[in-house]
């Protein structure tokens, strides 16, 4: 069982057509979800289109959680998008895998460190971009010194760790589960003893992973306001 | 076992352009196609049900007020009807007493008429009697001088007469 990666040069950017694919089927899904989902909206929601207003409700309140909904109102769609790709992404993987000449094509795209790592840098990048836009760069700039001028060094290297254990906290939890999963599919394989021995293990860890995928992105989700609310508010 | 899973040779920096772009579409997309109405009918729907309540409260107001005012008009419309009825027995009294009078002074007019009429006739009755009475004694008294008759003679004529003055009446 040993997955190579499909890996292709263009114009000196090293590109991973797996999880090129992944990312796309992943996107995709959301998309699909959230467009039929909203495509015959009423006054009076039903069926579907109450599950879309609950989850929107759901991280509206993850928002009011961490900050003023003045500050975090503009952060909502991010929000959504984030724990609905991060929620589908994680689930990628769970039902089957499919490797193809020896090369892993299908899995989740979050258990790729460099995926989840974009996305934490993508967080943290748009928290200074806010910070900037609305308060301005000398406040910006001052926020490294409190309480404390000789905090600055500690502050740098925050914010380094928690763009790392944001990405890697993903990271980590998907792959673990896909690398068990994986152990688990590889002693089905074996023979009728192995399979009778992993069969159970298999659905009780398929089962906790829908659960830990669910988690991981409601956290991934909660700590990306926390992030953005650290730096766009004023109470701190 | 070897799992190699992403980055395992190097830095795949295409994968990170390439979730970055396709995140910011997806997001973009989201946007445009499913939040957005999404927030927008929300939205509508709070400022719907906030009309409501405004609307249901006025509405209400205005339902309180009728329900006064029709309070109101029935009450009138009670003490009105107990005024007539009332009056109503009022005139019914005043009607009673005035047929008893009027029947009163009807039969008390009858009464005396009748009596009026009674002495009248007895009157005529007695007037009649007394002038056969002389006319009989004329008669009798011619009788008794037309020729001399026994006591028992005139008893039987007195009776005679009387009598015939009885039948003849």
């Amino acid at each position: 069982m040993h997955h190579e990666a499909p890996l292709i040069d263009i114009f000196g950017l090293t590109f991973n057509l797996a999880n090129m694919l992944m990312i796309t089927v992943a996107s995709a899904i959301v998309l699909i979800i959230a467009v039929l989902s909203t495509r015959r909206l009423a006054m009076k929601p039903t069926g579907i289109q109450n599950f879309m207003e609950w989850i929107m409700d759901f991280v509206k309140g993850i928002i009011n959680s961490t900050m003023d909904w003045k500050d975090g109102g503009r952060f909502h769609v991010l929000g959504i998008t984030l724990l609905m790709y991060v929620f589908v992404a994680n689930m990628l993987g769970l039902p089957f895998s499919v490797s193809y000449n020896g090369e892993l094509w299908w899995k989740s795209p979050t258990a790729d460190p460099v995926i989840t790592l974009t996305l934490a840098v993508m967080v943290v990048g748009l928290s200074h971009y806010y910070a900037v836009k609305l308060k301005g760069t000398a406040e910006y700039g001052k926020e490294f010194f409190k309480p404390f001028w000789f905090m600055f060094p500690i502050k740098i290297i925050e914010e380094f760790a928690n763009t790392l254990t944001l990405g890697l906290r993903l990271y980590g939890n998907i792959y673990a589960g896909e690398i068990l999963l994986g152990l688990l599919a590889a002693s089905l394989a074996t023979g009728v003893g192995g399979h009778l021995a992993a069969a159970l293990p298999m659905l009780v860890w398929q089962g906790f992973s829908v659960f830990v995928g669910a988690i991981q992105a409601f956290i991934f989700t909660m700590l990306t306001m926390v992030y953005l609310s650290h730096k766009v508010s004023n109470d701190h | 076992m070897n799992f190699v899973l992403g980055a395992a040779t190097g830095l795949n920096t295409g994968d990170i352009l390439f979730q970055l772009v396709m995140f910011l579409i997806l997001l973009a997309l989201l946007k445009k196609f499913a939040w957005g109405p999404l927030m927008g009918i929300m939205k509508e729907r709070e400022e719907h049900i906030a009309g409501e309540i405004g609307t249901a409260e006025k509405t209400r107001a205005e339902a309180q007020k009728l329900l006064q005012e029709q309070r109101d008009m029935l009450k009138q419309a009670r003490t009105e009807a107990q005024g007539l009825i009332e009056n109503a027995k009022k005139q019914g009294d005043l009607q009673r007493e005035e047929i008893i009078t009027l029947a009163r002074t009807e039969s008390e007019r009858i009464k005396v008429s009748a009596k009026l009429e009674i002495e009248q006739q007895k009157e005529q009755a007695v007037a009649a009697i007394r002038e056969q009475v002389a006319s009989l004694s004329v008669l009798i008294a011619s009788k008794v001088i037309e020729k001399e008759i026994s006591e028992a003679d005139q008893e039987k004529l007195i009776n005679e007469y009387i009598q015939e003055a009885g039948n003849a009446r």
